[in-house]
């Protein structure tokens, strides 16, 4: 070879067909998927909760794509039917995940709807799942005297027995923590995205 | 016919136009063999010499004996007076990058070493953010990928270009300038992610404001590199050129278009996302370590590579199919399902330039392959080169559905990431700059005998890694497909073998602490006195270490 325009172009033209097949014709085709009737829109307060998710990183152990029951066992380990494109029109940016180290939780909201439970899960994951190697989060909780606490208004955490603090001290939540948790109870696609079939 | 098959059938119809593009081009003359374009990485009469500066004279003398039971010719003098104006024009740079490299790399490797022990011991350095796992975990990635990996393949190619095109570098002072910004932007980004602002998508979380420094250093590095490459004294194009140069353009566009913020939406940025994802490291860290392989083998034992032909159906076969393989990192979600059935299709085409390779390197070292024994280059280009195949094929058969069906999600995954990334890699990359160091500082290796314990402290880590890691990551996966297992059970059956994973990074950043240190003592002159000055040494003094 000894031209250096068959060299640029060619390797233009190459990157140009990868180009079209996995982001030109992904973006026409998806770009007008309309959202799912029943999909509501995040609030400011899971948006910020979206945020601390991302910040935190936990997409590296957690995906959001239930798949096919001929792909797994999915939908037996209660994490929902398999995802469409619609379920994710208001997810900027995608939080897909190529991890499993932990459940997947597109439909977490649904699954655990507790506060409490997420909180103190957070707190200490294992408190509630013995066994789990996710990471506690103290940094975004802060431990304090009882008495302020009840004087600043804040509910103290629900920890189960030996997981606490010392006494006469609480952990509370940091507006962070409180965010986080509405986002996480938000992730409930499990309203149905075909139509019913017709009654015979 | 529905717009999925329509699409795929189009799809399959641009590879046959391209591969008929190519047997044009072959018919145009290139049907031939060409020896004169496989020696252009050889002065006149330098063929059957040895090269490896990374050894001692004596050293270099027994390699040449081993290699050719003789002295070894001696090679036109006015080409060596060329290669050293060329090394000379580029050292600066090359010394940047390789530094900045070696910063990055410790960085990187101290931060991966912290997120795989935090894996199974999760309660340890939990107290502040910037130290929780999924921040920790992603300044590595940051880190290797763009620190080590880029700023290493940038030296690596500035240092190749002008060598090979027998010219000096053109606008050496932009490319300076280039890498002080893509520096800036890495910094800047590692900081980021570790304050919590990141945007969000694998490979991509580097904030696209951020970004935006990264492009205009890379496109401060292009320019130079095309004015350098338009200003060519060599007639032949030698195959590293163009895996060089087409990786460097490469992914500057591939980064800008992945990091425009506001046009990708939905599942169509998952697309994106692994598009840029995959295309990193088969557009860029492969081209260039496949070029790198393509000189420093050769180079090295003195022969010029078997077949010119093979190399260019390599090149060209690579560039069509790698681009399209990014899908598979999406099997099973909910993406097009002719997008998967492409990428997989495309994965499998693969085999075809990694076997192309494999056989014109198992051609080009037959009978010399003892020379390893000597040369420690040569080492880890054997090494980085067998990875290669072997993690290519891997990845070929890893993008099959029946065989995704159980690595998607796991450990497995990462395992070929690292086998990818640091097996070949990083140990073409390890390779190279023992080689060109001592050409660009005119400095020899202080202690070489690091340079062996640094071969198989990195050897032994990542096959520790990647044998823990693939089995720990299929047993996870088999777990997780069985229903009557809880989930819970594909935790518990990785954690010995993620503590083995932290046993071979363990080696691995002692590996990095041994080539790093022998990197300062040889930038800060430590160690016996060598054959003479700097950086910016005398003329002279240069021409004399050429001709030992």
């Amino acid at each position: 070879m000894e031209n250096e325009i068959k060299l640029a172009s060619g390797a233009m033209v190459a990157l140009g067909v990868a180009t079209a097949a996995l982001v030109v014709m992904p973006y026409l085709q998806v770009r007008d998927v309309p959202a799912p009737a029943r999909l509501q829109p995040y609030t400011d307060a899971q948006l910020r909760g979206r945020q601390v998710y991302i910040a935190n990183g936990c997409v590296y152990c957690h995906s959001q794509q239930p798949r096919d029951r001929s792909l797994g066992p999915d939908l037996e380990r209660g994490w929902g039917r398999a995802s469409v494109p619609g379920d994710y029109v208001h997810d900027k940016p995608h939080l897909l995940g190529s991890m499993r180290t932990g459940p997947d939780l597109l439909n977490i909201g649904a699954r655990q709807p507790s506060k409490d439970w997420h909180l103190g899960h957070l707190y200490q994951p294992r408190a509630y799942v013995k066994e789990s190697i996710m990471p506690s989060y103290p940094f975004l909780f802060s431990v304090k005297d009882e008495a302020e606490a009840q004087r600043e208004g804040e509910q103290p955490l629900k920890l189960p027995p030996g997981y606490g603090p010392a006494v006469g001290r609480v952990v509370v939540p940091t507006p962070e923590a409180l965010d986080l948790v509405k986002y996480l109870q938000a992730l409930d696609r499990t309203y149905p995205v075909l139509p019913a079939p017709a009654k015979p | 016919m529905d717009s999925a098959v329509l699409s795929l059938l189009a799809a399959f119809l641009l590879s046959i136009i391209g591969l008929f593009a190519f047997i044009w081009s072959l018919r145009k003359g290139l049907l031939v063999e060409n020896p004169a374009a496989a020696s252009v990485i050889f002065a006149r009469g330098e063929v059957g010499r040895v090269d490896d500066p990374a050894l001692h004279a004596e050293d270099h003398r027994s390699l040449q004996r081993a290699a050719a039971g003789a002295d070894g010719p001696v090679a036109d003098p006015s080409d060596l007076q060329a290669r050293v104006l060329a090394d000379r024009s580029s050292a600066l740079p090359v010394f940047m990058f390789v530094a900045f490299a070696c910063f990055w790399l410790l960085l990187g490797s101290v931060a991966g070493l912290t997120s795989s022990i935090k894996l199974h011991a999760p309660d340890w350095l939990v107290e502040q953010g910037w130290l929780t796992f999924g921040r920790i975990r992603t300044v590595h990635l940051t880190a290797v990928l763009y620190g080590w990996i880029t700023n290493a393949a940038l030296g690596l190619i500035l240092w190749l270009l002008p060598r090979l095109l027998r010219t000096e570098l053109r606008g050496a002072a932009w490319t300076l300038l280039g890498g002080a910004l893509v520096n800036t932007g890495i910094a800047a980004g590692i900081g980021a992610i570790s304050a919590g602002w990141s945007d969000g998508m694998e490979y991509l979380e580097i904030p696209w404001q951020i970004g935006l420094f990264m492009a205009a250093g890379l496109a401060m590095i292009i320019l130079p590199v095309l004015f350098t490459l338009v200003n060519r004294r060599a007639e032949h194009l030698y195959v590293s050129v163009w895996y060089c140069v087409a990786g460097l353009l490469w992914v500057t566009l591939l980064f800008v278009v992945a990091k425009m913020p506001g046009v990708h939406t939905g599942v169509q940025q998952a697309t994106t996302n692994w598009w840029y994802g995959h295309n990193v490291l088969g557009l860029w860290f492969t081209p260039v370590s496949v070029g790198a392989i393509y000189y420093f083998l050769p180079k090295i034992i003195g022969r010029p590579v078997r077949s010119y032909n093979l190399s260019i159906l390599g090149f060209w076969t690579l560039a069509f199919f790698y681009g399209q393989v990014g899908g598979h990192h999406l099997i099973g979600g909910p993406v097009p399902g002719w997008l998967v059935t492409l990428s997989i299709v495309q994965s499998l085409m693969m085999v075809i330039p990694v076997i192309a390779f494999t056989i014109n390197m198992g051609g080009t070292l037959q009978g010399r392959m003892h020379l390893a024994r000597w040369s420690p280059t040569l080492r880890f280009m054997m090494f980085g080169g067998l990875v290669y195949l072997a993690s290519s094929l891997q990845g070929s058969m890893e993008a099959l559905r029946s065989v995704n069906a159980v690595t998607h999600f796991t450990h497995y995954t990462v395992g070929h990431a690292h086998l990818g990334a640091y097996g070949f890699v990083s140990m073409v990359l390890f390779g190279a700059i023992y080689f060109m160091l001592p050409r660009v500082l005119n400095w020899e290796w202080p202690y070489p005998r690091l340079i062996t314990l640094h071969f198989w402290l990195a050897a032994a880590g990542i096959s520790i890694y990647f044998v823990a890691l693939t089995v720990g990551g299929w047993l996870q996966g088999l777990a997780m497909l069985d229903p009557a297992r809880a989930f819970i059970e594909s935790v518990t059956v990785t954690l010995p073998y993620l503590k083995w994973r932290s046993v071979g990074g363990s080696l691995m950043v002692a590996s990095h602490l041994v080539f790093v240190g022998h990197f300062l003592a040889m930038a800060l002159r430590f160690g016996p006195v060598r054959t003479g000055a700097a950086l910016f040494a005398p003329a002279r003094d240069l021409e004399l270490s050429y001709g030992k």
